[in-house]
């Protein structure tokens, strides 16, 4: 694999986090952990793999992707930005009231946003969906979605999955951010979805177990999907909430808390530290 | 004459039919298309039908995902459903982003008959009339519903379309019917007082109508098709001309049809008003017509309910 390739990746991956870190601290609220948890996923997916054209968000051909846990719309602000749909400037007004940056993501506000997500278990609905209008039009373009554990506690998300496989649609990649943590703590403490594997198998996906920080197994994954016919495929990414600032790290306090100035300055200063080691690596 | 009895959910099913050759149309159904007439629409383009299974909710969130890729989206299920158990979905998914989402609610209200209360909705008017960017159209007969088909699919944005499963009479003529959405239409002429009515008892509304024009009394007659957005100036010009207004609906009293006027007349000229609907209670098994006996939904109902807003329009005029 192109290891200069990797190393970029990863230092758009370290920006999509320090612009989580950012927005979250200039709005006082959000939800760092679960966005540092899937930064990975979506560097892989933004800028090695989605065909997407920033000056034209709406082209038909693109590929889509829906962020249905919704509010961890830092990263997908943080990545779409990175990607040149809108000025990485304006990450400063997320959840502000004359910013077009809602808490959640808004497909009529934000260019680049495919579905308006935030209420748990209905964008994996709309993804499929996506993937039905694709093999309706027989268009080659790909859906990408991602979950969150906790989320898959939403009957809604099972739903969508049988009608995913029913419908053979294997134009459709999901990631199931699997971070362990929702807001009350564990989720195999809240309301166990375990073992989520058999599950997504007996639903009909195929399904990838990988570890969703590793990016040479995040691109075979995806490598591996776009090459299965005949079912939808589930990656399932175990990952760790609040990834790449030491101190947020697996901690279910994070889910929805900003960080104050100190924290701020801490994370940022971590991540930082992290792109000088890569640029000498 | 013999009337033409033809319930909306059929006249919708053969719109479906009838308007869709239009590839960008795609249907979807919650495993009741043999109910909601969406078979039509399948037997004719199957490829561009898809049923969901027992899901509403996953429907109407697939639904919106499909209508982000330029298509226009008709979902249907029972109103129950549709407006209730997938309320949320409408809400976030359809309605929040605008999209280009129809939906055929059909066996709304209490002529559901023997189900009973479970699959009567007697709230999906106040439901879907309080969310941003949904149209509400209720339709009175066969004509009026391919109009309204007609109209969503020439309109983008999300629409509500309360359907009946009872056969109805057909009460306006096709070659000279005109729909204009967001539009009432005064379908009887009168100045001592209006009746404004939608749905399956606007033809009710009509006949009450002719027996009160026996005892001398002159009610005009509007029917509102489009409850969302509703027609201000009807509502106005008929409080204005007529001085009592009293509103029928196969629907609770609370935040329908009896509603949605109220707060126009309330705003800009008050007068005397009356609602008749269901009167904050559940609906139950039983013949359409027993049903509607009971819970106060009659030609005999509506001409007594005119009457007594006759008696509170003078109490009005003496107190001005």
């Amino acid at each position: 694999m192109d290891r200069q390739k990797i190393k970029e990746l990863k230092r758009n991956a370290a920006i999509i986090r320090k612009d989580i870190i950012e927005q979250v601290y200039s709005a006082s609220s959000g939800h760092p952990g679960g966005s540092m948890s899937c930064a990975d996923i979506l560097s892989v997916l933004y800028f090695n793999e989605m065909r997407v054209e920033p000056k034209n968000p709406q082209w038909e051909d693109r590929d889509r992707f829906v962020l249905s846990k919704g509010h961890c719309s830092p990263a997908l602000y943080g990545a779409l930005a990175q990607k040149g749909f809108f000025p990485r400037e304006d990450l400063h007004t997320f959840r502000k009231v004359d910013s077009y940056l809602e808490g959640h993501p808004s497909m009529k506000s934000v260019p680049g946003v495919d579905m308006s997500t935030g209420s748990l278990g209905q964008g994996i609905s709309a993804a499929v969906g996506m993937a039905l209008a694709g093999k309706l039009d027989k268009k080659d373009y790909r859906v990408y979605s991602i979950l969150g554990d906790g989320e898959i506690q939403e009957g809604q998300v099972w739903e969508a999955l049988m009608c995913a496989a029913h419908y053979k649609l294997d134009n459709l990649t999901v990631f199931l951010d699997h971070n362990g943590l929702q807001i009350d703590g564990k989720i195999t403490e809240v309301l166990s979805p375990e073992p989520v594997k058999d599950k997504f198998e007996a639903f009909g996906f195929k399904v990838i177990a990988i570890d969703g920080h590793d990016y040479e197994q995040i691109i075979q994954a995806i490598d591996e999907a776009k090459k299965t016919k005949g079912q939808p495929v589930m990656i399932i990414a175990e990952t760790v909430k609040g990834k790449g600032v030491s101190f947020m790290e697996n901690k279910a306090g994070w889910h929805g808390t900003a960080p104050n100035k100190e924290q701020r300055d801490a994370a940022i200063a971590e991540l930082d530290e992290f792109l000088a080691k890569l640029e000498v690596e | 004459m013999e009337i033409k009895k033809i319930a909306t959910r059929e006249a919708y099913g053969s719109a479906l039919q009838e308007f869709g050759s239009n590839p960008n149309i795609v249907v979807l159904d919650a495993d009741l298309s043999k109910s909601t007439k969406t078979d039509l629409f399948k037997n004719k383009y199957p490829e561009r039908f898809i049923n969901m299974g027992i899901a509403e909710g996953n429907m109407m969130a697939t639904a919106a995902g499909i209508a982000t890729c330029n298509k226009t989206v008709f979902a249907s299920t029972f109103a129950m459903f549709a407006s209730g158990r997938a309320f949320e979905q409408v809400r976030n998914s359809i309605c929040y982003p605008a999209l280009n989402v129809k939906i055929g609610a059909t066996h709304a209200g209490l002529t559901v008959g023997e189900d009973g209360a479970s699959h009567q909705t007697i709230e999906d008017i106040a439901l879907m009339r309080a969310l941003p960017n949904m149209t509400v159209i209720s339709p009175a007969d066969a004509v009026e519903t391919r109009a309204a088909v007609k109209a969503a699919i020439e309109t983008k944005g999300p629409f509500y379309l309360r359907l009946g499963r009872l056969a109805c009479p057909v009460i306006f003529d096709e070659n000279n019917y005109k729909f204009e959405l967001g539009k009432g239409i005064e379908i009887a002429s009168g100045n001592d007082v209006t009746i404004i009515s939608t749905g399956y008892m606007v033809h009710l509304s009509l006949e009450a109508s002719k027996l009160l024009e026996s005892e001398g009394i002159k009610a005009r007659v509007i029917n509102i098709h489009t409850i969302k957005p509703i027609d201000r100036d009807i509502i106005i010009k008929a409080a204005k001309e007529t001085g009592a207004i009293l509103t029928v609906e196969e629907h609770s009293i609370i935040g329908g049809l009896g509603s949605a006027v109220a707060e126009v007349v309330v705003e800009n000229c008050p007068v005397a008003m009356k609602r008749i609907g269901v009167n904050d209670k559940f609906g139950k098994s039983g013949k359409p017509d027993a049903l509607l006996e009971m819970y106060g939904l009659t030609k005999e109902a509506i001409v007594a309910g005119a009457k007594e807003l006759l008696g509170f329009k003078k109490e009005v005029m003496v107190l001005k």
